[in-house]
């Protein structure tokens, strides 16, 4: 997610392409290496994944795969299932990008404070960030543990009920699963704000308090309107992003229970490579993409305002 | 500002700070405590914060469940070598997409923003099916081009940033000099990028080494998974779990990353921020 800092910041500026060396043959060259594996192992890919939604092609089949036009949306269209977890999916996205981001918002202003200890913060913030996504969806499966996890003992200790199975739960299983992608994604968010932080110009911050402005002032009118563009386009890609998520949930729930958790990719997975439904999947994954389209033009455009506000 | 209120607001930054680093360790920590508790403690109705009798059990118990170490073998082959294939092919065309203003940048540029998009169900499909042609399902080679193409778009953009760090100057000297492109790239700017790429190398390991959903899809046998897949084995099929040598296995699996991006961590960040004052 440092992607959205390092990409809304370069591309412009001084150190930026020179004009007058715009033409030259030695840089196919070069590029080559890179590009012909992108064409063949994802471009490619990409193209293929969305011509076989229009394919009954199936794992295991021996007749030949054939083309069936828009039978695979239409079926699509009535999959009750499919649009549940449709459902689940952006309701799991709004869930964690939106707490993730205020939350990131407020370690990231505290973080750019004068504090003590801050280094240790900063380092001990990022863990993480460094941690596979499977081990994340253990921890926490521990940390949930109706008998052996800190959550229900924490809770017995304030009197607060007995605890409960928080993951097998019917009410309680989105909103636990929802807790963990805020804790995993909001590293990369809170590195992502406090690079933004650090381009508001501090003169104005000092002018906007010598002229007796509050905190809240100052934020809404010095730091915001600074911050604004970085804020837009990590909101979108960690929305994207989490939309699309698989590892946490196939840990913490697999989907369960009964399909309250099952994220779009997780029902998309199931469907290609357990029932072998691949031009079916494939068709699944194509709604994605054009939802996701619309979020990325979202994106795209804030990034674009963002450079003309520079 | 009274230095009363002064001093009330700075108390409450640090009850912030607080709570938020008890959210973000704590689990971990957990993760930890678990790690060391027998298996009678792990029983107690009522779990301890530090276990009262800490033993290395669970994790000789890990090693005797599951192929850990064929697997961190396995994780390790895929990482390491995804992350230098990424480098190598990713530093010459990052150079030129940072030094050029050509279609073939712009496009690559479209490229990087728009591969953070794609569901990967619609990429894994029909990779699944090249790769099955090519009889590279269930093999560490066919994971790992998987690996190096996934890894290319953040490797681009990061070395993309160190390359424009370096001043052109000093490669349009170094041209007036008479030196060649190519000798300028290797004797200039290679040196000054070589942090760099090695933050960016690291940085496509740590990434290769969680990755989970690709190594699922492709890697069928025990014998061939990597340590994320091979993780989820402790979790039976009914969702039950040995609790103990669970957390002794995740909290090794973790136990690389955590040292690589400690080790860079400054670097991302720094680099970042770096990026960001300048251009």
């Amino acid at each position: 997610m440092t992607l959205a800092t390092a990409r809304s910041r370069s591309g412009r500026g001084s150190r930026g392409p020179r004009p007058g060396r715009a033409v030259d043959h030695g840089a196919w060259f070069l590029v080559l290496p890179a590009l012909l594996p992108i064409l063949v192992l994802s471009v490619g890919p990409l193209l293929y994944g969305i011509a076989l939604a229009f394919t009954d092609s199936q794992s295991g089949r021996t007749e030949p795969t054939e083309w069936i036009g828009l039978l695979n949306f239409q079926d699509l269209r009535h999959d009750t299932l499919f649009w549940d977890s449709f459902r689940i999916g952006l309701l799991w996205a709004v869930g964690v990008t939106v707490p993730q981001f205020l939350l990131a918002l407020g370690l990231a202003l505290l973080l750019n404070q004068n504090l003590r200890f801050r280094w240790l913060a900063r380092s001990l913030a990022i863990v993480p960030w460094a941690m596979p996504e499977v081990v994340v969806g253990i921890m926490w499966r521990l940390v949930y543990h109706p008998d052996a996890g800190i959550l229900n003992e924490t809770l017995r200790d304030l009197g607060l009920g007995d605890g409960r199975d928080w993951l097998t739960g019917i009410g309680t299983a989105l909103p636990a699963v929802i807790v963990v992608g805020v804790w995993a994604g909001m590293p990369q968010t809170t590195v992502a704000l406090l690079a933004g932080l650090q381009n508001v110009p501090r003169e104005l911050h000092e002018a906007a308090a010598m002229d007796g402005a509050g905190a809240w002032r100052r934020f809404t009118t010095v730091t915001w309107p600074a911050l604004r563009p970085i804020a837009l386009s990590i909101t979108a890609l960690n929305f994207i992003w989490n939309f699309n998520s698989f590892a946490l949930v196939y840990v913490l729930t697999n989907g369960g229970p009964g399909g309250r958790t099952r994220l779009p990719m997780l029902f998309a997975y199931e469907e290609a490579f357990r029932y072998g439904q691949f031009g079916y999947a494939a068709a699944m994954g194509c709604v994605m993409v054009a939802v996701i389209s619309v979020l990325l033009a979202v994106y795209l455009v804030g990034r674009l305002r963002g450079a003309d506000e520079r | 500002m009274t230095s009363r209120t002064k001093g009330a607001a700075r108390a409450g930054q640090y009850l912030a700070l607080l709570a938020y680093l008890v959210f973000l360790v704590f689990p971990f920590l957990w993760l930890l405590s678990t790690s060391f508790k027998p298996a009678r403690e792990l029983a107690d109705l009522h779990p301890t914060w530090i276990p009262e009798d800490p033993t290395l059990a669970n994790y000789r118990q890990a090693f005797d469940e599951q192929p850990l170490l064929r697997a961190a073998g396995n994780s390790l082959i895929a990482a390491l070598s995804a992350a230098a294939i990424a480098v190598v092919i990713a530093t010459p065309m990052a150079y030129v997409m940072a030094r050029h203003r050509t279609l073939l940048a712009r496009a690559a540029t479209g490229w990087v923003v728009v591969s953070q998009a794609f569901p990967f169900v619609l990429v894994i499909i029909p990779l699944f099916l090249v790769l099955k042609n090519l009889h590279l399902i269930n093999s560490l080679p066919g994971l790992i081009m998987v690996y190096v193409v996934w890894a290319l778009p953040f490797a681009l953009w990061m070395l993309v940033g160190y390359v424009r760090a370096v001043p052109v100057e000093l490669e349009e000297a170094a041209a007036v000099d008479g030196a060649g492109r190519l000798r300028t790239l290797v004797s200039v700017t290679a040196p000054l990028l070589a942090p760099g790429i090695g933050a960016t190398a690291l940085f496509a390991f740590i990434t290769a080494w969680n990755e989970f959903f690709f190594a699922l899809v492709l890697l069928k046998t025990p014998e061939k998974q990597t340590l994320p897949v091979v993780l989820t084995h402790f979790i039976g099929a009914e969702g039950v779990a040995d609790l103990g040598p669970l957390a002794a296995a995740a909290f090794l699996a973790t136990l690389p990353s955590l040292v690589v991006f400690a080790l860079i961590q400054k670097r991302i960040t720094g680099g970042m921020l770096a990026g960001a004052v300048k251009s």
